[in-house]
């Protein structure tokens, strides 16, 4: 048997973002822990651990999303591309989300026209030119594997698609303004297992461009899809490594119990 | 019995269950139809009362007379029963309230729903409800004292210089109009004060409707928004007020039907003289401010001039039944563009 790295080395990863001693509050209760982790650059990386662990707390501190509610608080440092720390008061949440999107648990499409969803981002970052727009519109619904299935009724309601569309309308929507980063909380848990699997495969496709960072509640999910997996429990990052070392010989008594199902 | 169900043994009982949970369910569905049918019932009794009384109006004065005569004066000896110019007092104070009520209503409400902090919202909302708990006729003294004094301040420096200019220029065309409806001073009954009174009295009802709808679209809708990079303003904007748009709309729908059936601030403040006019700045009256200053007299049950009130009053129904029409469809059209 081929010996498996176990303990993740760090420095042999490019990461895209790292997080350094975050804690996080809604209000009093301190629900994220000196939480470290890194994202590796054009990889998919995800967050596992049992519900109300903090995954989705973690998720939304990177396009700082929690800045929209006046009982959070949070410090710490997310540092992208080496370079700047996002989390800090000095830089613009709306610059952040222009670069960060995000995908949610339920599908989200707004009232508006299937392009329109997709054009929303673009539109709000400022972009007037049609052609410009009509351009990236498709290129996203290309991307996101929907645009066969719904490019003779653009014009149409978003909400008329399918659930497992909408969710692809949702990618979609992410994709068109090119970010680099993409944030996916749970973005199968409300879809049956064809849509789920349809979406998996989109989510290995793209991380050719992007990297991703998702939360589930799958350990199945992470296992087939993730290249590097994180184990958070109760507001701490427990473990975080390449993701088949990280199931198959856990270094924490806590994580090798998750893994092996034996709670959560 | 043809259920088959019923006729195996074992399910006895649940068939038992289910005839029994039958007549509850049909119970509650007929009180239910009750209920919806006693307002359809009320709606059906007073078009029939309308019409009725309306019948033997239409037997004295001819319908086309009724609907094309530009004057109403049906008090009077000589008595002319042209509907236009109440339609066009009830049209024009309406049209000045909602041009102040919707866009303001409108603002509040995304105001408050989007913008305003917890703290900020506990004190506008209650007193915007308190705004809307103001009798009428306060309004009304409120237009007529208040409101029009002050328009007519205002006023007086664009009514001189209207007026200078009209002097200088050649009779005829432009000049009678001007001469006609920009009027050197403000007069002391006008559609504008009733009007833009009328839209105050509104907007609180408008914003409180549209607010709560707007509250209740889901967070997820607009958490979608922000995580695009977008503003608090194009998030509100662009996807909260669309994604309401069913609940605002009924809010104007239901600003609209108070606009036109609003009384006593019209009969108060814009004069109660029938002018067939769509100036703000004149006198007039509306339908609704009619029927009172009828009902308030002493006329003889029966009378031609006590039917007039139930033609005015038919007019009234159809009037609003045609705005909400209007306004039901513009919002549907509204809605189904995306
Ligand atoms: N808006 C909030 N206000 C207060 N507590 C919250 C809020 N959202 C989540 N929590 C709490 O924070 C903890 C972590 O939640 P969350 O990040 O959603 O967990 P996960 O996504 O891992 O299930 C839970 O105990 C949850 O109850
Ligand atoms: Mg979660």
């Amino acid at each position: 048997m081929v010996e498996e790295v176990s303990q993740l080395n760090v420095t042999a990863v490019k990461p895209k973002a790292e997080v350094i001693d975050l804690d996080f509050y809604y209000g009093s209760t301190h629900v994220l822990k000196r939480v470290n982790l890194v994202v590796p650059d054009r990889q998919i990386t995800a967050l596992i651990g049992p519900s109300g662990c903090g995954k989705t707390t973690l998720l939304r501190c990177f396009n700082r999303l929690h800045d929209l509610y006046p009982d959070n608080h949070y410090n710490g440092e997310i540092v992208f591309d080496s370079a700047v720390n996002i989390l800090s008061p000095k830089v613009d949440p709306i610059e952040v989300r222009m670069r960060i999107g995000m995908v949610f648990q339920r599908p989200n499409p707004f009232p508006k026209s299937i392009y329109e969803n997709v054009a929303y981002g673009l539109r709000v970052q400022g972009e007037r030119k049609t052609s410009v727009i009509d351009d990236k519109v498709e290129r996203a619904l290309k991307s996101a594997a929907l645009w066969d299935e719904v490019k003779d009724r653009l014009k149409s309601p978003a909400y008329a698609l399918s659930g497992g569309q909408q969710q692809r309308l949702c990618i979609a929507r992410a994709l068109a303004t090119e970010p680099e980063l993409i944030l996916f909380d749970e973005p199968t848990s409300a879809l049956d297992p064809i849509a789920t699997s349809n979406i998996e495969e989109l989510m290995a496709e793209l991380k050719q461009q992007v990297t991703i960072l998702i939360v589930t509640h799958s350990m199945q999910q992470a296992a087939r899809l993730a290249d590097y997996t994180a184990f958070m429990y109760l507001g701490e990052m427990v473990e975080f490594n390449r993701t088949l070392a990280l199931f198959n010989s856990p270094l924490n008594k806590q994580t090798e119990d998750y893994v092996k199902g034996r709670f959560g | 019995m043809s259920d088959p169900m019923s006729q195996a043994p074992n399910f006895e009982v649940f068939s038992r269950k289910r005839a029994s949970r039958s007549v509850t369910e049909r119970v509650i569905e007929l009180v239910l139809l009750l209920a919806a049918l006693s307002s359809v019932g009320t709606t059906i009794a007073i078009m029939v009362l309308l019409i009725s009384e309306s019948v033997g109006f239409f037997k004295e004065v001819p319908i086309l007379e009724f609907l094309t005569s530009k004057s109403w004066s049906p008090l009077f000896d000589n008595p002319e029963y042209g509907i236009l110019p109440l339609v066009s007092g009830t049209l024009t104070t309406t049209l000045v309230a909602l041009s102040v009520a919707i866009p303001m209503g409108t603002i509040a409400a995304i105001y408050l729903s989007e913008f305003a902090p917890q703290k900020v919202r506990e004190v506008i909302k209650p007193v915007l409800e308190l705004l809307a708990g103001i009798p009428t006729v306060v309004y009304g003294y409120f237009a007529l004292l208040f409101v029009t004094p002050l328009l007519q301040q205002l006023y007086a420096p664009l009514g001189t210089l209207v007026n200078g200019f009209t002097e200088k220029l050649p009779a005829g065309g432009l000049s009678d109009w001007l001469y006609n409806d920009v009027p050197l001073d403000l007069g002391g009954f006008n559609m504008l004060s009733a009007g833009l009174v009328m839209g105050i009295m509104i907007t609180p009802l408008i914003s409180s409707i549209s607010e709560d709808a707007m509250r209740s679209v889901p967070t997820e809708l607009r958490e979608g928004s922000y995580a695009t990079g977008a503003t608090r303003f194009q998030t509100a904007w662009k996807v909260v007020f669309p994604a309401a748009m069913s609940g605002i709309s009924s809010s104007y729908i239901l600003g609209i039907s108070r606009a036109v059936g609003e009384t006593m601030i019209v009969a108060v403040a814009a004069g109660l003289q029938p002018i067939f006019t769509f100036n703000p700045l004149n006198s007039a009256a509306t339908i609704t401010a009619f029927i009172v200053q009828v009902s308030l007299g002493d006329i003889p049950h029966g009378s031609l001039e006590y039917q007039t009130i139930f033609a005015a009053g038919l007019v009234l129904v159809l009037v609003t039944l045609v705005l909400n029409i209007i306004g039901y469809f513009l919002s549907k059209r509204f809605r189904e563009e995306y």
